[in-house]
């Protein structure tokens, strides 16, 4: 392969690494485009953001060296939602930092099973927890990323990975087991 | 709640991202916490639900084109591909006469893994469909591997592991491209387990591993037998059961 060092800006990957970036990172368009999906909760704006981070990451392909191209394409995806929510929606942003467990869970395997049971409400539930808690979810239940490709999407160091999910889970159970799951991000 | 390790460590096992040191550890905790016995069932209640709802939501076929088109240069014809260069596909070629001749590569057994794995999850979510799971149910061996007699051109391994956590509950036929195979079904916890067997004349492949939509598989090769095991109990479970099979 060779290397390509001639400064940024679109065009300049020449043919073979065009090649590999179709090759490599292309076909995790669907992860980039789930990803976009849940973090901006709406199909519309992933087409947008999704599409703008595979023309970032094309851009930056020069400064991938091998390894896991889906994680490397994930994080770019999942920075550049970050910075669309900031700048479209800066008031979800500072709520969503509301991180805080009001009250345990109540593990009645019952009532979670029933309230589970339920594409939309998994759905409404999944998108009123705090896009931190989201993305973990998304990359762990959906995507079927290890803690390690986690920790490297959103760079939070791998020995957190766990109680992130932990937390995550914990505050989807009891979004899920409320009467009224729209109301979940509020205080309990 | 308020074992701590319900908080943590659990997750961790749910995962399948103990080592097997802690996850041992975990499970002979398990057998004296009730608290955390219950969490886990309602960790796994959630995650079912997860996956039964089905909720990744792929890229529309449209923005797939959109963004090829948009790449500068990057695409120029219809089908997608471009060949740069005459290295490249003297390339193509070579890879291509490699894995021919050369029994299967690694990487190529792993692209052909994953391409199989979307099919395994399709079997294994059909058999969890009520009504589907077993066609001959029978928590013994000696009743399910004669049901398979005449009905498959091979013999697939039959054994209850019940002793070791995993009951056998019964046998069923599938279909993978176009063959027939045998899918032996066992239990984990309230887990299933689909255990796919059919026959190959390719050389013996030690056990590999995958996960996809919070699904995990192991599959391997031994003695003409290609198998993969599939569900969404821990790979940890998945691996113990592939060992036992293996025995």
């Amino acid at each position: 392969m060779s290397s390509s060092d001639q400064g940024e800006g679109l065009g300049v990957l020449d043919s073979e690494e065009r090649e590999r970036f179709e090759q490599l990172v292309l076909p995790h368009l669907d992860a980039a485009f789930n990803l976009a999906r849940w973090l901006l909760r709406g199909r519309a704006d992933a087409e947008d953001v999704a599409q703008e981070s595979m023309l970032r990451a094309y851009r930056f392909f020069n400064g991938f060296h091998g390894g896991d191209a889906r994680a490397w394409l994930l994080q770019i995806v999942r920075n550049t939602c970050y910075t669309w929510l900031e700048k479209n929606r800066p008031m979800e942003m500072k709520t969503q930092f509301d991180e805080e467990l009001h009250s345990q869970p109540a593990s009645n395997p019952e009532s979670l099973a029933i309230a589970s049971d339920n594409r939309e409400r998994l759905t409404r539930a999944l998108e009123t927890l705090p896009a931190r808690f989201r993305e973990v979810l998304v990359l762990r239940e959906l995507e079927g990323c290890s803690y390690k490709e986690i920790a490297a999407i959103t760079a939070i160091p791998i020995g957190t990975v766990m109680s992130a999910l932990s937390r995550a889970r914990q505050r989807l159970q009891q979004t899920l087991t409320q009467d009224a799951p729209q109301e979940a991000s509020r205080e309990l | 709640m308020s074992c701590e390790h319900s908080h943590t460590v659990l997750h961790g096992y749910l995962d399948g991202e103990l080592d097997a040191a802690r996850a041992s550890e975990f499970e002979r905790h398990l057998e004296s916490c009730p608290e955390c016995l219950a969490a886990l069932e309602a960790q796994e209640t959630l995650r079912s639900a997860l996956q039964r709802a089905q909720l990744y939501e792929a890229a529309p076929v449209a923005l797939r084109r959109k963004i090829r088109a948009s790449l500068p240069a990057a695409v120029p014809d219809a089908f997608g591909l471009r060949w740069a260069s005459m290295r490249w596909i003297a390339l193509a070629v070579t890879a291509f006469l490699v894995a021919f001749v050369g029994w299967r590569m690694a990487s190529n057994f792993n692209e052909k893994k994953q391409y199989q794995a979307a099919e395994m999850i399709d079997a294994h979510l059909r058999s969890l469909q009520s009504g589907h799971l077993t066609d001959v149910t029978s928590t013994d061996q000696h009743t399910v591997k004669p049901w398979f007699d005449g009905k498959l051109d091979f013999s697939p391994p039959v054994r209850d592991f019940a002793n070791d956590g995993f009951p056998l509950q019964g046998g069923r036929l599938d279909v993978l491209h176009g063959r027939t195979i045998a899918a032996l079904v066992y239990g984990r916890r309230k887990h299933v387990v689909n255990v796919f067997v059919w026959p190959t004349s390719e050389r013996d492949v030690a056990p590999g591993s995958g996960s996809q939509l919070g699904y995990q598989w192991v599959d391997w090769r031994k003695g003409g037998m290609e198998f993969c095991a599939i569900s969404d109990t821990s790979t940890t479970d998945l691996d113990q059961l592939q060992r036992l099979i293996s025995q």
